[in-house]
């Protein structure tokens, strides 16, 4: 623990001051800080290895390339994949998903089938498909939770049919922290015959990934959240499904050879990657992932663990503070709203102590019409929170309660 | 405390905001159009009495923070009663007011009770939960069903 807050001064933001106080950043469920040494292997890319990739024979190119190249075989790593072409780089998770929703769901998805998808998905898990199901006739359903939000294994096991042609579920959900039994899900959804798309964003900066373990068909994944920079996101496919996918978008880069007649394509993952590359930020990402690998799974999840716990604690003495979830193992976000006070104005109020909380739908709507409230305040952690961060929140609470009751 | 708090929450601010005037559906009405700002989810209706060219009646629903059913609320007790050119040159005044950085004692002055909405021009990041009944009422005007804040105030 005192190992772990040790890493805080490898974060250049954790040590800015916000109205003369330390900023308490507690929204890494939107985006995580970043260590200094991600800023600096971006900041030495553009100084001494700044080329385009897969162009030319020159040393600068293949620098660039390699080190782009390197980035892949990290990420496959990172998640646990058999091979470096099942990662494709995106610019975010959202245009992963759009990119499985428009080539593999234009191909494969016709009237009739059947798209699964939960109210616990962030928006970008949820649209694509909906949409896509619009397109190709195809039918959107729900996958079934129950009153805790968790999600109810017999009733999915029976809404699934030789019909389901995809599942679409978050590892984690960005409101609640819910872990839905994404490995028991995918053993269900194969025996009919379906794939799932897993959104990994809101898990794998807490817990240790492993898609050949989860079996999972594709998985998302978004730097931004990973301690890595913006402008970088990572789809996983099986190397079999994304070789039957067609492209999602085309331009140079992708293509085997090109005529009036018609152009033919390179195999994945260049298929899938049209155009330059973001290769500063697969360098960082690179970087990012070390880091964080680095810290071990377990210490970071039993910090993260104790941080809840404190939180929780302190949450529920406050008689004025609806929890939305009581379920115990979850990721580390709580969403919860304050008696009386819209969650706009109480953000506001902690921001005047320094206290980044996120308030709104959380791209999340139709799990804010379950839970029958507009908008919730969300407090999420990161390992380089500490526990005075916590009770400095909880503080900040009671004080708000104070100011607007 | 912050003292950009307190100016922001005045104390008319969290009175309005507790206990709104002329909040609820207007029903019959001579105009009526939906607000809301799609980046925090809030949603407002704003319902006219209009018949002629005076508002006779106008009166809000929706679901905001303190800060938009506030200037819901101070909304109507000023607007109530205006002929139609009085109560769009009050319009224009409150988003001009927004978009000035420097709040100036004399804008400040002319909008009476509105002047406690002055607090929120300290917060960016609320100055549309502000502006968006005032919008809202201001497409009703203009016959449209529908407007999105962060449109309108472009």
């Amino acid at each position: 623990m005192n190992d772990l807050h040790r890493l805080r001064n490898d974060f250049p933001l954790l040590k800015e001051k916000h109205k003369r106080l330390n900023i308490c950043y507690l929204d890494n469920a939107s985006t995580t800080q970043k260590p200094a040494v991600v800023l600096d292997v971006m900041d030495d890319f553009y100084k001494k290895s700044c080329a385009n990739v897969h162009r030319g024979a020159y040393r600068l190119s293949e620098q660039a390339t390699h080190l782009y190249e390197s980035a892949r075989e990290r990420v496959a790593k990172f998640i646990g994949a058999e091979k470096s072409s099942e990662i494709i780089f995106t610019k975010n998770a959202t245009e992963a998903v759009n990119l499985v929703a428009t080539s593999w769901g234009e191909t494969f998805l016709g009237p009739d089938d059947e798209v699964l998808v939960s109210a616990l998905e962030h928006h970008a898990n949820f649209i694509p498909w909906q949409r896509v199901a619009l397109r190709q006739g195809a039918k959107f359903c729900e996958i079934p939770l129950q009153p805790s939000f968790e999600v109810d294994l017999n009733a999915y096991g029976n809404s699934l049919s030789s019909k389901t042609k995809l599942v679409a579920i978050t590892a984690a959900s960005n409101v609640l922290g819910i872990l839905p039994p994404i490995k028991q899900m995918i053993d269900m959804a194969h025996a009919v015959g379906a794939k799932v798309l897993v959104d990994g964003c809101q898990w794998s900066s807490h817990y240790q990934t492993d898609v050949q373990q989860l079996d999972a068909d594709f998985f998302v994944l978004t730097g931004h959240k990973l301690l890595g920079p913006n402008g970088i996101g990572i789809l996983y496919g099986k190397d079999d499904l994304l070789k039957a996918m067609p492209p999602y978008q085309s331009g140079g880069g992708m293509i085997e050879r090109v005529t009036f007649e018609k152009t033919t394509y390179r195999l994945p993952p260049e298929r899938f990657e049209a155009g330059t590359p973001p290769v500063a930020e697969a360098v960082g990402l690179h970087h990012a992932l070390d880091y964080l690998e680095a810290i071990g799974w377990d210490v970071l999840a039993k910090h993260e663990d104790h941080l809840m716990e404190r939180a929780r604690e302190g949450l529920v003495n406050l008689p004025y503070i609806q929890l939305f979830t009581d379920v115990k193992k979850v990721s580390p976000v709580l969403s919860f709203t304050m008696k009386g006070v819209h969650p706009h104005d109480l953000s506001t109020f902690m921001d005047t102590r320094a206290i980044a909380v996120r308030s709104g739908h959380h791209c999340a709507q139709p799990l804010m019409d379950r839970l029958q409230v507009p908008a919730t305040v969300r407090a999420s952690f990161a390992f380089y929170n500490t526990l005075e961060e916590v009770d400095h929140f909880v503080k900040s609470l009671q004080e708000a309660y104070e100011f607007f009751a | 405390m912050d003292e950009s708090l307190n100016e922001l929450y005045q104390a008319i601010i969290l009175d309005h905001s507790k206990r709104p005037h002329n909040q609820g559906k207007l029903d019959p009405c001579t105009h009526c159009a939906d607000g809301y700002n799609p980046l925090c989810g809030d949603e407002v209706t704003v319902y006219l009495d209009a018949p002629k060219d005076r508002i006779e009646k106008i009166q809000f629903t929706g679901q905001g923070c303190a800060i938009s059913k506030a200037s819901a609320s101070l909304m109507t007790l000023q607007l109530k009663g205006q002929g139609i050119e009085d109560s769009v040159k009050i319009f224009e005044k409150i988003v001009e007011f927004f978009k000035e950085t420097q709040v100036k004692a004399q804008s400040l002055e002319e909008l009476g009770d509105l002047a406690a909405l002055a607090g929120v021009a300290q917060f960016p990041a609320r100055i549309k939960c502000a502006t968006l009944p005032w919008h809202t009422f201001m497409s009703a005007l203009k016959g449209e069903s529908k407007v999105d804040v962060n449109l309108a105030a472009e």
